[in-house]
């Protein structure tokens, strides 16, 4: 089909879509009346319930936890998926030659990677109180050892984040939320169901295995990101030869 | 609840796990062993859940939460007979594939187990599910696996090429669903299908109601591969290796059409059950569309893979016009069909994956003459090919019969016909393939049939003895067997439609899952197929056996016979063909005219 | 008025869609997608929100405060990881895409066809 054809076979179903779109969304309740009984039962119930602060925390970790878990398992598969498509290339992070060469940057930079590493983990240990939690945190964290990288070099970046034991915290992160789960299994109640003290309120003891599911899942989300940004940081020693030194 | 239920799930997901850490240490006959065992392990579960569900339905809710005032807290899996056998399904087609595997690749990495386990846990949360959303998500973890394992052999431009095509067109149909699931959630309040059932229960169906469904439905007929949304499925499955098209074939594709049935009844029959017939109309009428083009194009192929794809759409499209029906026979004739045909068509990529192993081709015309090498595939693409085309009493008869039954039910009496038809090319197409490869018959060249595949086909292996390792043609032989025996299982037609009328009947379920009331139990309904069924079948039969010769002789028919037939077929052909071009932007400008259309249908259902 | 934030998420959806359908880069076509996906968490976000009421966190606020729906932030949560996981592999694709055949044109993958 010529672009000209698909251009034309799109211009017209797309009118049609957004008028049918237009007309779905015409049905919904007004902006900012929001009516549905699930959002009101869960913020009425879940501090009280489970003890912790952050309801969208309880929602991700205890409620739908189970959904939690398939999201783990889809950054799971999808950085297998990366590792799978980008396996032919190898290369060696000892013959590249990018330091930063400016040393304000590199020491700037490198103090903020410190403080970025203590805010990611901050994030996810307080995630059940204050917004937060285990993914947003570990995206923190993960990036404060790829400013590692920006600030200073990608020797120094690889060494920091072996992919061996990278490759161990994800599958920790990933299989700890799904065996956290069946403990609950085996301690006679439904999978993911909630276990642990509850401790008091507004505490970092509270939540129950909230906590513990939030520590997985922050884990794997941090180790993710490493091993993704690691896999197409490899290709570009391939990709641009200059890159070598 | 039942402890079993999460099981399915959490089995193949934590053995994913552990393979990543002790996978690259342990070796790949570590990695196949837990693959099989994991993957044996879930389909005997699954099993299990099927028997356990007979009575009623399996109700889990995870985490515990219970539903309060018939508002549900947490996720539910439900569990009845019907997505319990296609989960137990799902891991019998997963083990078959370990196994053959195991022969199959000469070298791969702990990473295929990895995401063929993923897969197989992902393929069981999406049959049982009875949440929107965890639907969603499961969606999602099945596209994410299969996307990596299509593009497995990154050497080649062709399978990148199938992966993107894939990867970009189901993304779309995922983004569809969740607008959907939006559009629910802000009317109902609620993403448990049974609560939103009963939110909608009653009202006439407005715009937002009609527009929700027709993007639900367009999304998982996007990975269901009805046209005009399967332009993906034929790239994907000629690019993939054989051991991943097994299970993309057999039950991926008829998963899309599972969650459509459950959707529409436990959720949206309350709203749009006055539209019956309207619905019924377009379903069956999208559903023939597709049995016939992809029988069509599947004619029209010389790659053995790209053809079984085509096959697959055709098939996608009879089991959309049984589900269309609306009716619990066409449901659970459907169910059935899924299965046995599912048995066939992944029997019949393993013995294309024996030929491409041993003869070092998946072409059909390269293939000429050289069944020899491969007597236990030889055998099966002839049984299969026979399977398809219809071979009473064996195979998915019992399937058929509940399909003709119900149609002439619902006043379609001219449905079967259409789809004896369809089977009657895919099955011709198939023997034609297995005429040529394994007796040679036939010309050595074919202009009407499509390019050649790409030619990184593996070098031929140089065979010890004639007959290939077991493992290699075990899984085949044996699933052709199943396909087979499934057939005269006793009482099958009548139980399944018991189970098909349990998931039907509305009220009844949304008491179960939202309030615990179990229903009564109901004896099987008994099913007289009646004369009609043999009759289209043996009729598709012999079609079949007609487009076999014609598609291996057509050169010594009459030369008026042909000029004539060149003239009228040869536009429509070329267009068909020029359409499935392999460009994604002309896909997804498909899919848009899909959904557009698709929801303007929709939408005059509501008048 | 009341409706802008679901047309807009509407317009993000059908733009992202045309620069799927016309684009002649891989990396482009990517992002694209990423566009679309952005169009649902707009849509969620708004079904949940309550006029004049705070986030559902009670940490500084008495619990029974009116707050806005904590469900499709969760939604939104997972739909954002999904839209990362899609990128990664589309962008993978695309590198092994330049590598085998030079070109990031999706126009010019023919290798398929028929």
């Amino acid at each position: 089909m010529s672009r000209g054809l698909r251009l034309g076979l799109f211009a017209v179903s797309a009118a049609g879509l957004t008028a049918l779109l237009l007309w779905g969304v015409a049905g919904l309740p007004d902006f900012g009346h929001y009516r549905g009984p699930y959002g009101f039962v869960l913020n009425a119930s879940a501090p009280g319930e489970r003890h912790v602060t952050n309801v969208v925390a309880a929602v991700v970790f205890d409620y739908r936890g189970f959904d939690t878990l398939g999201e783990e398992f889809i950054l799971f598969a999808s950085v297998m998926g990366v590792a799978l498509l980008l396996r032919d290339v190898r290369d060696d992070p000892g013959r590249r030659d990018d330091a930063m060469r400016s040393d304000a940057v590199r020491m700037v930079g490198l103090g903020f990677a410190a403080v970025l590493l203590v805010t990611g983990l901050y994030v996810v240990a307080h995630g059940y109180l204050t917004p937060g939690g285990g993914f947003q945190g570990g995206v923190v964290v993960a990036s404060a050892f790829i400013l590692v990288y920006l600030a200073g070099e990608y020797r120094a970046y690889r060494r920091l984040t072996p992919t061996a034991a990278v490759d161990v915290f994800e599958g920790s992160g990933a299989g700890g939320y799904a065996v956290i789960g069946v403990v609950s299994l085996l301690l006679g109640s439904a999978f993911l169901h909630n276990f642990g003290p509850l401790g008091t309120s507004g505490t970092l003891a509270s939540g129950g295995s909230i906590a513990f599911l939030n520590v997985a899942s922050a884990l794997e989300v941090s180790a993710a990101f490493m091993l993704l940004f690691t896999e197409f940081l490899e290709e570009l020693s391939a990709l641009r030869p200059e890159a070598r030194s | 609840m039942d402890v079993l239920v999460p099981l399915p799930v959490v089995i193949p997901l934590i053995a994913a796990a552990a393979l990543t850490a002790a996978g690259q240490f342990l070796g790949r006959r570590f990695d196949d062993t837990v693959g099989i065992g994991t993957a044996a392990a879930t389909a005997v579960v699954s099993t299990m859940l099927v028997v356990r569900s007979l009575d009623h339905d399996l109700v889990y809710w995870f985490g515990g939460w219970t539903p309060r005032h018939g508002i549900a807290l947490g996720i539910a899996f439900d569990v009845e007979p019907l997505g319990a056998a296609l989960a137990a399904f799902a891991g019998v087609v997963t083990t078959a594939s370990f196994v053959f595997a195991w022969r199959y690749f000469d070298e791969v990495g702990t990473l295929f187990h990895v995401l063929m386990l993923i897969f197989l846990g992902a393929m069981s949360g999406f049959a049982l599910s009875g949440d929107l959303f965890n639907m969603f998500v499961f969606f999602e973890l099945m596209s994410v696996c299969a996307f990596a394992l299509v593009a497995y052999q990154v050497e080649a431009a062709a399978p990148l090429q199938g992966a993107i095509n894939f990867a970009v067109t189901n993304t779309i149909g995922a983004l569809l669903v969740l607008t959907g699931i939006g559009l629910v959630y802000g009317r109902t309040g609620a993403l448990n299908l049974a609560q939103i059932g009963r939110a909608l229960e009653g009202q006439k169906p407005d715009g937002l109601v009609l527009v929700a469904f027709a993007l639900l439905l367009c999304g998982f007929l996007v990975k269901a591969g009805a046209v005009p949304f399967h332009f993906w499925l034929s790239d994907a499955y000629a690019a993939a290796p054989v051991p991943v098209c097994v299970l993309l074939s057999a039950i991926m594709s008829d998963l899309g059409l599972h969650a459509l049935a459950r959707i529409y009844w436990p959720a949206f029959s309350g709203t749009l059950g006055g539209s019956a017939g309207s619905l019924r109309a377009l379903l069956v009428g999208l559903g023939v569309l597709t049995a016939l083009v992809g029988a069509a194009m599947a004619f029209l192929q010389r790659d053995l893979k790209r053809l079984l794809a085509f096959v697959t759409i055709s098939h996608v499209g009879v089991f959309l016009a049984a589900i269309g029906l609306l009716t619990p026979r066409g449901l659970a004739g459907s169910t059935l069909y899924v299965i046995t045909d599912g048995l066939v068509k992944a029997a019949l990529f393993l013995a294309v994956g024996i030929l491409i192993h041993r003869a070092g081709s998946g072409d059909e015309l390269r293939l000429r003459g050289l069944g020899g090498r491969a007597p236990v595939a030889s055998i099966v693409l002839f049984a299969g090919g026979l399977l398809v085309a219809g071979l009473p009493p064996l195979g998915s008869f019992v399937g058929w019969t509940l399909v003709v039954r119900s149609s002439v039910d619902v006043g379609y009496g001219w449905l079967p016909p259409v789809l004896a038809l369809a089977a009657a090319v895919t099955g011709g197409t198939l023997l034609r393939a297995a005429a040529r490869i394994v007796l040679g018959w036939g010309d050595e060249e074919d202009p009407l049939l499509s390019h050649e595949p790409p030619a990184e086909e593996e070098e031929p292996q140089v065979p010890k003895s004639r007959l290939s390792p077991p493992l290699l043609f075990g899984p085949a032989l044996a699933l052709i067997v199943a396909a087979i025996g499934v057939g005269f299982t006793p009482g099958l037609g009548d139980r399944a439609t018991r189970w098909a009328e349990r998931l039907e009947d509305r009220p009844a379920h949304a008491a179960e899952v939202l309030a615990g009331k179990l229903p009564p139990a109901l004896p099987p309904a008994p099913v007289h197929p009646g004369v009609a069924p043999y009759v289209y079948s043996l009729a598709s039969l012999a079609g079949a056996v007609a487009f076999a010769l014609f598609g291996l002789y057509r050169r010594r028919l009459p030369h008026l016979v042909r000029a004539w037939a060149g003239r009228v077929l040869e536009p429509p052909v070329t267009v068909l063909k020029a359409l499935h071009s392999g460009v994604v932007g002309d896909y997804v400008a498909w899919l848009t005219f899909g959904v557009a259309a698709l929801g303007g249908l929709v939408a005059l259902l509501g008048r | 008025m009341s409706y802008l934030p679901y047309a807009l998420a509407v317009w993000i959806f059908v733009v992202g869609l045309y620069g799927v359908v016309t684009s002649r880069n891989l990396i482009h076509l990517a992002v694209c997608l990423s566009v679309m996906q952005s169009s649902t968490y707009v849509l969620l976000l708004s079904i949940g929100y309550l006029n004049g009421a705070t986030a559902p966190i009670f940490a500084d606020v008495p619990k029974g405060t009116r707050a806005v729906d904590p469900v499709v932030q969760a939604l939104a949560l997972t739909d954002v990881v999904v839209s990362v996981t899609v990128l990664a592999l589309l962008l993978a694709l695309a590198i092994q895409v330049q590598k085998r055949t030079e070109t990031l044109d999706p126009d010019e993958l023919r290798a398929m066809r028929g």
